[in-house]
């Protein structure tokens, strides 16, 4: 593991190191494109008295592809969840810290949440289509922010489903319902219906977990070509998954962040014990 | 040893559902034998004209009229109250809520009371208010019968919805009140059986309507009037003791046993038109 070659492109070390330790900086939002999109401050989680998240701090760079990584239970999960608010839909959370994006604290009290969780596309372990058509599926999002027109609607639908390699699968039955896909197209469209409320980060809960190998390889090649455009943080409990397409990794053991840096580096150099016994497979 | 035990308890298992399929058969068999002779056209398409319950012309149109109609509005009216309790118990409140459980309990309690004391209770409304018998009174107390199965049948729906759908449409930017239009369409089958199961038992129940709606030979034309129905009519046909009036009450438990038989048969095919979509 340690000896595998990790394609380095100039770029990754060209970028800003984007792991902050130091917990008094503050960032800055900027135009810069490297600055980091989403800021993580000193966030603590309890859930029901048990404390998930133990003071994580880190950055999601912009328009890259960041893996969590870690063991089950590690609270990877939590993590992402907190991104678009979703984790206080459970009973007795208490979150403490910060979560900014683009430089906004989203645990703002005065903030609009469904503004923070339009800007997150948000792609679950198992596809979850709504019970609608596939044409609804994609319209849905769209519909309830404002767009009306027909024409539009169609375009949108036709932009999305293509953007997630599904159009060509799809265009002669888009009234069916959702759930006659398979679950692979299926995921597909829960990708190409997050992309359709134009989001600025995609968030995957393990979104390729649920699917035969052929599918999970199509997403993870969607993946790499959306990072073009939005930054993307991944959870997954496949190593070679975020060896393939990650350009950060963030690796978490017990509720902490051990470790986290540009993905060649982490890979082919860990710094912490932790790390490197997780990548070798001594526990997993 | 293990084989005679399964052979033992498959018995069991044939035996009562042989028990179940037989007493209805012998329910409808006893119901069509007296009642398809009384059974004639008239019977559907007239009202009681004089001396009809001492064996004279006429039919019971009153009584399927006013049956029809009590359902109908019994049911959009248990439905207006119960879809926002569903509605609001599994979406707004959090999973673990108090409230929530007082209303499962609760419902669960108003299922189990007799038919007569939510008839009594409408009765006592109905003074209170300085109403007569009539069908809205029919309507109100009937509603009042089939609200809590309606609740709880829609609710053990609505519960099983998985999180992930309810999370899926809330990271798309909806809000609470938007996402109630994609629950809606995944709890539609239960719906539908919500709704068959509680016009089952508001067509059937006599209790309720005895002091509510009362009884009348018209037609009612507006909610103001006394209402006559299909339960009704049967008990005071039995009462008579003339044998060819007893035989007409058996004619009525058939036109109900028909009515409850076309509304399944459309609740099944209506349902499974709106459940293609359900995840």
């Amino acid at each position: 593991m340690k000896t595998m070659k990790y394609p380095t492109e100039e770029n990754y070390y060209d970028e800003v190191l984007t792991i902050v330790n130091d917990k008094n900086k503050k960032t800055m939002p900027s135009s810069n494109s490297n600055a980091p999109h989403i800021s993580v401050r000193n966030l603590n989680v309890y859930i029901q008295r048990n404390h998930i998240l133990k003071n994580i701090n880190l950055d999601i760079p912009n328009k890259s592809i960041t893996c969590i990584i870690g063991p089950s239970g590690c609270g990877k999960t939590t993590l992402l969840k907190t991104f678009n608010r979703l984790l206080e839909r459970s009973n007795e959370i208490k979150i403490t810290g910060e979560v900014l994006v683009d430089g906004e604290n989203i645990h703002d009290p005065h903030i609009d949440i469904t503004h923070i969780r339009k800007k997150m596309g948000l792609l679950s372990q198992r596809p979850c289509p709504l019970p609608m058509s596939i044409y609804d599926n994609i319209a849905y999002g769209p519909k309830i922010h404002g767009t009306r027109n027909r024409k539009q609607l169609d375009a949108i639908v036709e932009k999305y489903l293509n953007a997630a390699g599904l159009w060509d699968e799809v265009k002669d039955r888009l009234h069916a319902p959702a759930n006659r896909l398979s679950i692979g197209q299926q995921q597909r469209l829960c990708l190409a219906r997050g992309l359709a409320v134009e989001p600025e980060v995609i968030l995957g809960d393990e979104a390729t977990s649920a699917l035969d190998p052929i599918s999970s390889k199509k997403i993870e090649e969607l993946f790499v070509q959306l990072k073009e455009e939005y930054s993307i943080a991944l959870v997954t409990h496949t190593l070679r998954q975020a060896q393939r397409i990650a350009d950060y990794i963030v690796f978490m053991y017990l509720g902490e962040v051990v470790e986290a840096g540009p993905a060649a580096e982490v890979f082919n150099n860990p710094k912490e014990k932790l790390t490197r016994e997780y990548l070798s497979g001594y526990f997993s | 040893m293990r084989r005679a035990e399964e052979l033992f308890f498959k018995t069991l298992m044939i035996l009562a559902t042989i028990v179940i399929l037989g007493s209805l058969m012998m329910i409808l068999f006893a119901v069509v034998k007296r009642g398809l002779p009384a059974m004639n056209w008239d019977m559907i398409t007239k009202i009681p004209s004089g001396g009809f319950y001492i064996g004279k012309e006429g039919g019971l149109l009153n009584a399927i009229a006013g049956s029809l109609f009590i359902v109908i509005g019994s049911t959009f009216l248990g439905l207006l109250i119960s879809i926002p309790i569903v509605i609001y118990i599994n979406i707004y409140l959090p999973p673990k809520s108090f409230l929530a459980d007082l209303t499962r309990l609760s419902s669960d309690v108003l299922f189990g009371i007799p038919s007569i004391v939510y008839g009594a209770f409408g009765f006592t409304l109905m003074v209170y208010f300085g109403l007569k018998t009539s069908l809205l009174g029919g309507i109100i107390a009937v509603a009042l019968l089939i609200t809590p199965i309606l609740i709880r049948s829609m609710d053990e729906v609505a519960r099983i919805i998985p999180k992930d759908l309810k999370d899926a449409a809330l990271s798309l930017g909806a809000t609470r009140f938007e996402i109630i239009k994609v629950i809606l369409k995944q709890i539609s089958p239960g719906i539908t059986t919500a709704i068959l199961l509680s016009v089952g038992r508001a067509i059937g129940d006599a209790a309720s309507v005895l002091f509510t709606a009362g009884y009348t030979d018209n037609i009612p034309t507006s909610l103001s009037e006394p209402a006559a129905t299909l339960p009704l009519a049967i008990f005071f046909q039995l009462s008579s003791p003339i044998p060819e009036v007893q035989d007409r009450a058996y004619a009525a438990a058939l036109i109900l046993t028909f009515i409850v038989l076309v509304l399944s048969l459309a609740a099944r095919y209506y349902s499974r038109k709106f459940s293609k979509n359900k995840i």
